[in-house]
């Protein structure tokens, strides 16, 4: 059972959003997303200050097995990177929530956050990953 | 692991066992509009005798000829000890590497080429080879697109100097991603400087060393010119010149950028023009852009040295639609002879290779612009080929001196309807002196 905070929001492609007190939203992937993966080996973030629509491939998560698309949450611009990827991609496995975030968006409107799922809503997509 | 066919009686048993009449029955969900009902444009079977007589035949007609000719593939000395090794079983039927357990002889080898090649070439990293030269600047191209950072620009500044085949090839290779060629022109069989700050702006510059006409190109201008435009330079080089002068690596004040060429110098024999191998190398930045197999080396639990195929993700059984290429190969069996080649040669004996044939050239043309009416047609230094212009159409002279034993060069009216007198000759280290003084003497004979 992959820990799923209840204070984030989700989309059913196995990212997690946080919106921050500046307006801002961080983006990672979670830990049934990394669970999946396997070890992470690399990670290829977004060019700060590009803008990205809503279902977006945004970012590619490398495992030894596997690469997978990111998509951006809701509509915005990048405005950082998480640079502790470049060196060290396996904080995407030993913290998904925390210091394995990915990138930080500035959303086109904050209000697009409600689009989202949230905890319950992400276990039952969870829930039904599982075969 | 044994090659085992089956009998008929297994093929027999086999179908019992899974309740089927016959093989064709397993066919069955292929509708038969589309079933391809036999080979009928093919002749039938010949024995093993005549095949051998019908081989022959063709064989004498190529052989017994003096070779001046170059222009992409070469006749360079290959030791013998290359391919009786290379032929050995072991090397000659292994499979493809994708079981690391399995393939540890191979993936060392492939490692080894690899370490080889960047030290020729003086860059960071090198795949496990791609078809051959064409197609390897094809995918150099596809490379620098996907690692520009600075916009969606499909334009690549081609040097007018390049051989025609292999741009042809790489055109057809990227024209379906969109790529737009424009060509640096050419002045006295050279890239002129003062012609690049017309070119439109564009993601990187393709230059030859040396080029398609044998000559060299000002390489550190134009890679620094290139990348103070803000392009990356995509270096097509021949392996052996690069024992001898400037590597890519050590162009300009960073280096190009992309590395590709044929390997066909490196121990592959000339066989009417194929197979050949491409290698392809580049800058660390820029390693997860590349296309192909790469080995890698490591360690196993247990602490001891492992090979094992390496930044997976980039490739088609992971990446499918998304992956840098749809090549999933390499030309396992080229690199092993080439491997072996340089480990023999050493760097000493690919210099001294190399400049035996430069020497060889400028003998040649010595000899053949004593002839009268025969001139040089470009005025820069040339490695191991260069081009006249001669009195008669080319043509006609290639063919009168091939009419008496001697494949005298290419005639650039193949490629460019312009240069109807003109003639590419090459001479490697094979050549003799007796041979250029029997090329001259042909030479006389024929524009009498």
């Amino acid at each position: 059972m992959s820990d799923i905070p209840r204070d984030l929001k989700y989309a059913a492609s196995h990212e997690w959003s946080r919106l921050e007190a500046d307006g801002t939203v961080t983006v990672g992937i979670t830990d049934h997303a990394q669970e999946a993966l396997g070890d992470v080996v690399y990670v290829e973030l977004p060019e700060v200050g590009t803008h990205f629509d809503a279902q977006g491939e945004i970012a590619v998560v490398e495992s030894v097995k596997a690469a997978s698309d990111i998509y951006s949450p809701v509509s915005g611009k990048v405005i950082a990177i998480n640079d502790v990827l470049e060196d060290s991609p396996e904080t995407v496995n030993q913290d998904p929530y925390g210091d394995g975030w990915f990138f930080r968006l500035l959303p086109d409107d904050p209000s697009d956050l409600g689009g989202l799922l949230d905890a319950d809503g992400y276990a039952e997509v969870c829930a039904n990953d599982e075969h | 692991m044994p090659f085992i066919p089956h009998s008929s009686g297994d093929v027999q048993d086999m179908l019992a066992t899974i309740g089927v009449a016959d093989v064709d029955a397993l066919f069955d969900e292929i509708p038969p509009a589309i079933r391809a009902k036999g080979l009928t444009q093919t002749p039938p079977g010949i024995s093993e005798l005549e095949i051998l007589q019908l081989m022959q035949e063709r064989a004498d007609q190529d052989s017994g000829r003096i070779c001046f000719l170059g222009a992409g593939c070469y006749d360079h000395h290959i030791p013998a000890a290359v391919w009786d090794l290379a032929g050995r079983g072991e090397f000659l039927t292994a499979y493809t590497p994708y079981q690391a357990e399995a393939s540890q002889g191979t993936l060392q080898l492939i490692y080894e080429y690899q370490s080889m090649m960047t030290r020729l070439l003086a860059m960071d990293v090198a795949n496990a080879s791609v078809y051959d030269g064409g197609s390897g600047l094809g995918e150099a191209i596809l490379m620098a697109l996907r690692a520009n950072k600075k916009g969606e620009g499909r334009r690549i500044l081609v040097a007018g100097s390049l051989h025609p085949l292999m741009r042809s090839a790489a055109y057809n290779v990227s024209r379906l991603q969109g790529v737009e060629f424009v060509t640096v022109p050419v002045v006295d069989g050279r890239l002129e400087s003062a012609a690049l700050s017309d070119l439109p702006a564009a993601v990187s510059l393709v230059i030859q060393q040396p080029n398609f006409f044998g000559g060299l190109e000002a390489v550190d201008q134009l890679t620094d010119w290139a990348h103070a435009a803000g392009m990356s330079v995509i270096a097509v080089v021949n392996p052996l010149a690069m024992a001898v002068l400037k590597p890519p690596g050590q162009w300009g004040q960073t280096g190009a950028d992309i590395v590709c060429g044929d390997g066909q110098p490196l121990g592959i024999p000339m066989a009417s023009g194929g197979p050949s191998f491409g290698f392809l190398c580049c800058k660390q930045a820029i390693v997860r852009q590349m296309p192909g197999r790469i080995i890698g080396k490591t360690v196993d639990l247990e602490g001891r040295t492992g090979y094992a195929l390496t930044l997976q993700a980039r490739e088609q059984h992971i990446r499918r639609a998304k992956a840098t290429s749809n090549i999933c190969t390499n030309q396992g069996l080229l690199v092993t002879a080439a491997t072996i080649h340089l480990a023999m040669m050493g760097p000493e004996g690919l210099a001294r290779a190399a400049k035996a044939s430069h020497a060889n050239t400028r003998q040649l043309v010595a000899a053949l612009t004593d002839v009268p009416g025969v001139q040089r047609t470009f005025s820069g230094p040339f490695f191991h080929e260069a081009v006249l212009t001669l009195p008669k159409p080319a043509v006609e002279v290639r063919d009168a001196l091939l009419a008496r034993g001697l494949l005298a060069g290419l005639p650039l009216s193949t490629y460019d309807s312009t240069r109807a007198h003109e003639l590419l000759v090459c001479a490697t280290e094979k050549r003799t002196t007796r041979d250029i003084d029997t090329y001259a003497r042909l030479l006389r004979e024929v524009l009498a």
